[in-house]
């Protein structure tokens, strides 16, 4: 099946496709901008996407490696209803956001993380975004954040419960 | 819960917030640079035709097609926007190729031909000074582009007065800015002939001037526009206009939007960098611990071009003998042209390097005395109404040096884990150590520039308010600094103001968004625009004066004359229109170029940063576990956004002590990317502690100083000596390379 979902949504590839860099499509093809290219190399982690809920370097994989696969941009993270996610929200209220380069990559890795562990400590988030160079901000308002987004979502599904 | 105020956060959480890469334009061709493969050469030839046949290409344009000036410069026009008969550099770019694709772009630039007749190149400063060598720039007359001196007191006295001598050389290192975005540029020409630039610049006006200047049209021919951009620290400054200078070229000549997009390996090849330095210090001191002395030689490699190398070493120049009084002072700095990659601006801006040296060199120095690290600067360090190396009395502002220093080692409980400490005990398993190290730093260009900045308060009909300032969004919330100044100075809350579209076409410049001057000079300038403001509405009212407090206009007294609203109806119906333009011009500053005294910068901020490691004694692998800063920022505007500013500034100033390296090697940087050239990543770093000072500054009209640059400017020193605390060596060259 030569399908790839992005934030929900199906594509349909074509087999001249399939050697393209995912980051380019996204960007170029999807218009997806959100998602950055800083090494083109996969060292900086500002192309991170989410694959199949696993934080991915798309600058790092082309389009057959993404197939039957469900990818998350940056753009897919707020609802429906253009409410944000509480990462997002986190990440603004925490001051995590500076130059903002890294931050879709931050947000999609802080996903990963959060979508296994509600709880990480500071020490597994800081694991959790390793692979996401920051310059400005030393991280420590991005821990802040991703903390401050695992206790909203904590309690949002206690709620839901 | 926490809740931090950016304007710009919504848009960059979410993936809106379009960066030069991201836009793209119907018929946008592409191009990309072609490289020497020297870092010193006459250019022979340069064939494109191989380039020129693939399908899609559609020119391959050199310096003989710059209709302007092929040389720009911020100081010295030397660097070359398309390398013009001679390679001075391996980050000189001999031709650009343009495509419909850049993929294309990028095949086609492998595929030109240079013949050059290459040259030994000067890559060691101290060959470069000797009086034969060869002149990397003949038109300057000299490798020297620049030397500064300070001359205090009498150095032979001071000689004959120490009771101690010591000579101690430190080196650092080139540095690599490292932001996140790589450099980009988007150009066309727009129907009414204007050429529209969007770029990841940090000036748009030093932008306008390189574009302006190799199209050879006039500065209102050309408009640069801001949109986010993914870093700079300094680094985005001339470089990065050179890379917009050269994407107008290409729309220009071909009439098609154009857009020049780096890769990591162009941009390192090609950026300045953060100068290395070599420092030679001779400081002489009485039993008491008294500076008598400090006779220093610095020598900085400018590389090929002369960019910001001038004020740079000239910061060095002034800052010297850091934080402390030195009654006699012999100091020669030195900028000088290589072949290397070029140097310039890097947040920092020359203090990195000397508080490297000097932070360590007290501590020595208190060594051999016996007398404790402590105790040492507090004998030396500047205190209220002292005078600095130049000659400037310290009494126009709260000199807040040994409260900083106290409320450091207090939070990080110094004393006690001070006899902790190490000293590379052979026994014990694991080594650790505490350090600190303290700064003052002179705000903004100081005696660099003229300092001014401006600023339009328009308030609309409605009562809600475009602001805009002559001061660059960097990514460090300069916009919403502004937008929050405003709000205080008009009484009405934030909700009710934006931040205009800034455009080279709107507003004056005023000057580059850098040396930590943006809030301090583009805050100032909107609190000058709220007063004009103030009286414009007392004029429509017909009062001699007015408040403005809770979206309320008050008289003199404090009593209520109308609500914000009514008041600015009634100017538009008086056709009295609120429509300020504030200008702040920092107070004057003076320095004689010869003796290298004056009032260097007109006012200062002081700083301490501390910080705790642990070593492996036989890896020697350092683990760094708490780092706590504190400066005084004049006055917070935005205090999670500044204490963002700390922690960024303590996390760079780190990976400069133990990590970032950029060695060259014949001329060409050897870490290519990301992969070879180490930052601090998550793990690397620990937790920070950031502690506000605040002193607000009576010269500045909002109280606020700077604290981009001074975050940056300490932590190196401070694990120099922690690390010393370990392992009880002395590691004088940055990197520390740790055997």
């Amino acid at each position: 099946m030569m399908q790839i979902t992005v934030n929900d949504k199906i594509h349909e590839i074509p087999e001249e496709l399939l050697e393209k860099s995912l980051v380019h499509w996204l960007r170029e093809d999807l218009s997806l901008t959100g998602t950055k290219i800083g090494c083109d190399i996969g060292v900086c982690g500002t192309c991170t996407i989410l694959m199949d809920m696993q934080a991915v370097r798309s600058c790092k994989l082309k389009l057959k490696d993404a197939l039957g696969k469900k990818l998350i941009t940056i753009e897919g993270m707020q609802s429906q209803d253009g409410k944000l996610h509480p990462i997002q929200q986190a990440f603004i209220d925490c001051g995590a956001i500076q130059c903002g380069f890294c931050t879709p990559g931050m947000v999609l890795s802080a996903y990963a993380l959060l979508h296994k562990n509600l709880a990480p400590s500071r020490e597994q988030i800081r694991k959790a975004i390793n692979a996401n160079l920051c310059r400005c901000t030393g991280y420590q308002q991005i821990i802040d954040a991703v903390e401050q987004a695992a206790s909203v979502m904590r309690a949002e599904k206690q709620v839901s419960r | 819960m926490n809740k931090v105020f950016r304007n710009d956060a919504l848009a960059k959480v979410t993936g809106i917030a379009k960066y030069t890469d991201d836009y793209t334009m119907p018929g946008m061709l592409h191009a990309a640079p072609v490289y020497p493969n020297c870092a010193s050469a006459r250019i022979l030839k340069i064939d494109a035709a191989d380039a020129l046949a693939l399908p899609g290409v559609v020119a391959v344009f050199t310096a003989g097609d710059i209709p302007g000036t092929i040389k720009l410069g911020q100081i010295i026009k030397d660097y070359p926007t398309l390398a013009h008969k001679t390679v001075r550099s391996t980050g000189d770019v001999l031709a650009l190729v343009v495509a419909e694709s850049r993929e294309l772009a990028l095949k086609a630039a492998s595929l030109v031909r240079v013949e050059l007749e290459m040259r030994p190149a000067l890559l060691d400063p101290e060959e470069a000074l000797q009086e034969n060598a060869p002149l990397i720039n003949p038109e300057h007359g000299s490798n020297i582009c620049n030397i500064h001196h300070v001359r205090t007191g009498d150095i032979q006295k001071g000689e004959e007065h120490s009771d101690l001598i010591l000579e101690e050389t430190f080196t650092t290192g080139r540095i690599e800015h490292a932001y996140m975005e790589p450099e980009a540029a988007l150009c066309h020409l727009r129907p009414d002939g204007v050429m529209e630039v969007i770029g990841s610049m940090q000036h748009p006006f030093s932008t306008r001037r390189f574009v302006a200047s190799t199209l050879g049209v006039k500065l209102c021919e050309v408009e640069v526009k801001t949109v986010p951009m993914g870093g700079g620290f300094g680094g985005k400054d001339d470089t990065a206009a050179l890379v917009c200078a050269r994407a107008a070229l290409c729309a220009w000549l071909l009439k098609r939007p154009v857009k020049l997009t780096y890769s990591r390996e162009m941009s390192m090849r090609e950026s300045y960098k953060r100068h290395p330095y070599k420092m030679q210090y001779r400081m002489g001191l009485k039993n008491s611990g008294k500076i008598e002395f400090v006779k220093v030689r610095m020598v900085a490699d400018g590389g090929a071009y002369c960019s910001v190398t001038p004020w740079v070493t000239w910061r060095s120049t002034v800052q010297c003998c850091g934080s402390y009084r030195v009654p006699n002072v012999h100091c020669d700095v030195f900028g000088v042209y290589t072949n290397n990659p070029f140097s310039g601006a890097m947040r920092g801006f020359g203090s990195p390097q000397v508080n490297f040296a000097i932070e360590q060199l007290i501590e020595m120095a208190g060594e051999k005395l016996g007398i404790d690290e402590v105790a040492m600067r507090r004998i030396n360090m500047l205190k209220q109404d002292d005078t600095t190396i130049t000659g400037q009395k310290l009494d126009t502002h709260v000199v807040s040096l040994s409260q900083a220093m106290d409320t450091v080692l207090k939070e990080i409980n110094y004393e006690k884990k001070r006899k902790l400490c190490s000293f590379g005990n052979p026994i014990a398993e694991e080594w650790y150590g505490i350090g600190f190290a303290i700064s003052y730093r002179g705000m903004s260009l100081g005696a660099e520039g003229v300092d001014f900045n401006s600023a339009i308060i328009n308030v609309q009909p409605d009562g809600s308010v475009l602001i805009e300032t002559g001061v660059h969004e960097n990514g460090q919330g300069s916009e919403t600094a502004m937008i929050l100044i405003a709000s205080e100075h008009l009484g009405i809350p934030k909700e009710l103001i934006r931040y205009r579209l800034p455009s080279t076409s709107n507003i004056p410049d005023g000057g580059t968004t850098v040396a930590s001057r943006g809030t301090l000079l583009g805050g100032g300038a909107v609190v000058k625009a709220a007063e004009l403001l103030r009286k414009i509405i007392a004029e429509a009212l017909e009062v001699p004066e007015i408040k403005l407090e809770n979206s309320q206009v008050l008289d003199a007294s404090g009593k209520l004359l109308m609500s914000w609203e009514e008041a600015i109806r009634l100017c538009f119906s008086k056709q009295i229109y609120p429509y300020a333009f504030g200008v702040f011009q920092a107070p004057r500053v003076s320095w004689d170029e010869e003796t290298g005294q004056g009032n260097a910068y007109f006012t200062w901020v002081y700083a301490c940063q501390a910080v705790e490691l642990k070593m492996n004694p036989k890896t020697k692998k350092v683990t760094l576990l708490n780092m706590v800063a504190a400066h005084d920022v004049g006055k917070a505007i935005n205090p999670e956004l500044v204490k963002g500013q700390f922690y960024g500034g303590m996390a760079m100033g780190a990976g400069y002590a133990l990590f970032e390296d950029l060695p060259v090697e014949n001329g060409l940087v050897r870490p290519t990317n990301l992969h070879t050239y180490k930052l601090a990543r998550a793990v690397d770093l620990p937790e920070m502690t950031a502690i506000l000072i605040e002193h607000p500054d009576k010269q500045t009209p909002s109280g606020a100083k700077g604290v981009g640059e001074p975050t940056n400017e300490i932590m190196a020193p401070a694990i120099a000596n922690a690390i010393y605390h370990a392992t009880g060596i002395r590691y004088k060259d940055q990197p520390l390379r740790i055997k």
